[in-house]
């Protein structure tokens, strides 16, 4: 692994203008570095601020002040390398499981002949187990399959970052366990840089090799950058008992509910 | 037979029995009224022959229903291949929003008939007169929808577009057109019912042929049971439109396509 940073939020500021000349600081000289392959996630409690600092990175929204660079090369617009899993997964509904992959495949792999097209696609469905439901139609899979295929697509394109702004927050417990499971092979298997958004302290130390912690907003930074000392493959059953999976467990749970708990929620 | 078959045929047949009541008191209240019998007789007659051809001016029923259907089509084409394009514009752009907009808000509630004198001058031709103003009759509801449907398109997938990069064109093709296709066709839909509407006043003042000419023409034959057989006529034809539009506009809604 590289110690160059792969990733590198620098010094960046968000300000939403408000109208009538008002203004809303959400981002404060937010300072950021990233490894390449690392799973890193970013928990704060709601409206800090975690989805403003993904859309920047994923360059759906500008920089007021500061840079993003993605191996040296500031980030100014959305793109391919850098794919995004929406929380709503926004599957397009009139295309099947396999025409959303595809769609994506198509444009962004341009070099491909359509059996390599196909090939490509299978490969990405049979990724996240979904070969069985190929032909189904967005509305006819259930929530947690709906995320897959939005995981599929997004891991299809072979982005250099994978941002997932609360991928599975709408997701019942058993079936986020079970996309957890999935993301973590997954990455063992392809070895991707994840930036993962969560409000859930168990999923931020089960996933990631880093956590980091956001303060309130407005002018909301990183508080404190947690790292998570524990080999993958996890396990969670083993975890549950594990010295350092707790003690991470409970720094987070200091922080977020001590240092900057929010009373107003 | 279930009962809610029974109701569906018996209830309609009582209402029938009613309205011949009805209509048999009024025939003969006002002389001259042409009574259900004769008109039915008169129907038979009409359907009959409906391709006879004696020229301009006498022809069979059929072919006065297929030159205003010319027009209607011919009219709603045209407002399908101005209208979309604009509709889409205006969704898409802001500007072309804010440009287009009290134009159409002032030309939207005027009576398409105002622009039949126009058009006559303009275009000295009775066909192109129907025509345009069955295009102008079409033309709200298309724009309207069109820009509604595009409007609709959510956040979510154009941030998909984003990501992917797609170009403007992808972008029309790929996302947007497929959310704003149902919306198209209930303005479609809205339009031709307007249309078929509006054809029948529109040939009663161009005159020469069409099925509004033809009513117009038996009123001045005293041939009232031919008025009635119109009305219906172009009752039935309106409904087979609709259904056929309501049909199509089903199979381009992808919400439609056997999945909810
Ligand atoms: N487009 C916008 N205009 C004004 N304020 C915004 C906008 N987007 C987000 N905000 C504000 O910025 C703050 C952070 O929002 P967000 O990043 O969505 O929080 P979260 O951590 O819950 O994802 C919130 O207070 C929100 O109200
Ligand atoms: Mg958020």
């Amino acid at each position: 692994m590289s110690t160059k940073p792969f990733l590198n939020i620098d010094h960046v500021d968000k300000i939403f203008p408000l109208g009538k000349g008002k203004e809303y600081v959400a981002l404060r000289d937010v300072k950021l570095e990233i490894r390449e392959n690392e799973i890193v996630s970013i928990i704060g409690h709601s409206g800090c601020g975690k989805s403003t600092i993904l859309n920047l990175i994923a360059g759906l929204d500008t920089i007021t002040k500061g840079v993003i660079l993605l191996e040296d090369r500031e980030i100014n617009a959305p793109g391919p390398e850098r794919a995004v899993v929406f929380q709503n997964h926004s599957l397009l509904p009139w295309l099947s499981v396999y025409q959303n992959i595809e769609m994506a495949v198509k444009k962004v792999r341009s070099d491909l002949n359509p059996k390599e097209v196909r090939d490509h696609v299978i490969r990405y469905i049979d990724l996240v187990n979904l070969d069985h439901a190929k032909d189904k139609y967005p509305a006819e899979i259930s929530g947690g399959m709906k995320q897959r295929v939005g995981i599929a697509r997004a891991l299809s394109i072979e982005p250099k970052v994978l941002l997932m702004d609360e991928p599975f927050g709408a997701l019942d417990s058993l079936t986020r366990a079970n996309l957890q499971d999935h993301l973590m092979r997954i990455q063992m298997q392809t070895g991707n840089t994840v930036i993962i958004i969560t409000h859930d302290v168990d999923e931020a130390v089960l996933l990631s090799d880093r956590v980091i912690m956001m303060t309130n907003g407005p002018e909301a930074t990183i508080g404190e950058i947690l790292e998570v000392n524990l080999p993958h493959p996890r396990e969670r059953l083993t975890l549950q008992h594990n010295e350092e999976y707790l003690q991470c467990r409970g720094a987070i749970v200091e922080f977020l509910y001590s240092k900057f708990a929010k009373h107003d929620e | 037979m279930p009962y809610k078959t029974i109701n569906a045929i018996a209830l309609p047949t009582l209402l029938f029995g009613v309205l011949i009541a009805v209509w048999s008191t009024v025939a003969i209240k006002i002389p001259g009224f042409p009574t259900p019998m004769e008109t039915w007789n008169e129907l038979l007659i009409v359907l009959s022959n409906p391709l006879y051809d004696n020229g301009a001016g006498d022809q069979g029923i059929a072919l006065q229903l297929m030159s205003s259907l010319k027009r209607v089509f011919g009219g709603f084409a045209l407002a399908i291949a101005v209208g979309v394009p604009v509709g889409l514009l205006i969704g898409m752009s802001k500007a072309a929003q804010t440009a287009f907009n009290p134009y159409i808000q002032i030309l939207k509630p005027v009576s398409p008939l105002a622009w039949l004198p126009l058009a006559l001058f303009v275009f000295k031709d009775v066909d192109m007169t129907a025509i345009f103003v069955i295009f102008i009759t079409s033309i709200w509801p298309i724009i309207i929808n069109t820009a509604l449907g595009v409007r609709s398109v959510s956040e979510d997938y154009l941030n998909v577009a984003k990501v992917l990069q797609l170009t403007p064109f992808e972008k029309v093709f790929q996302i947007i057109l497929p959310v704003a296709v149902p919306f198209i066709f209930t303005g479609m839909r809205l339009s031709l019912g307007i249309a078929w509407l509006v054809i029948v006043a529109a040939e009663m003042l161009t005159g020469g042929l069409g099925i509004g000419f033809w009513i117009w023409d038996e009123y001045n034959n005293l041939n009232y049971s031919h008025i009635i057989i119109g009305i219906i006529l172009i009752g039935v034809v309106g409904y087979i439109l609709d259904t056929i539009m309501g049909f199509i506009a089903d199979h381009f809604d992808y919400r439609k396509r056997g999945r909810v």
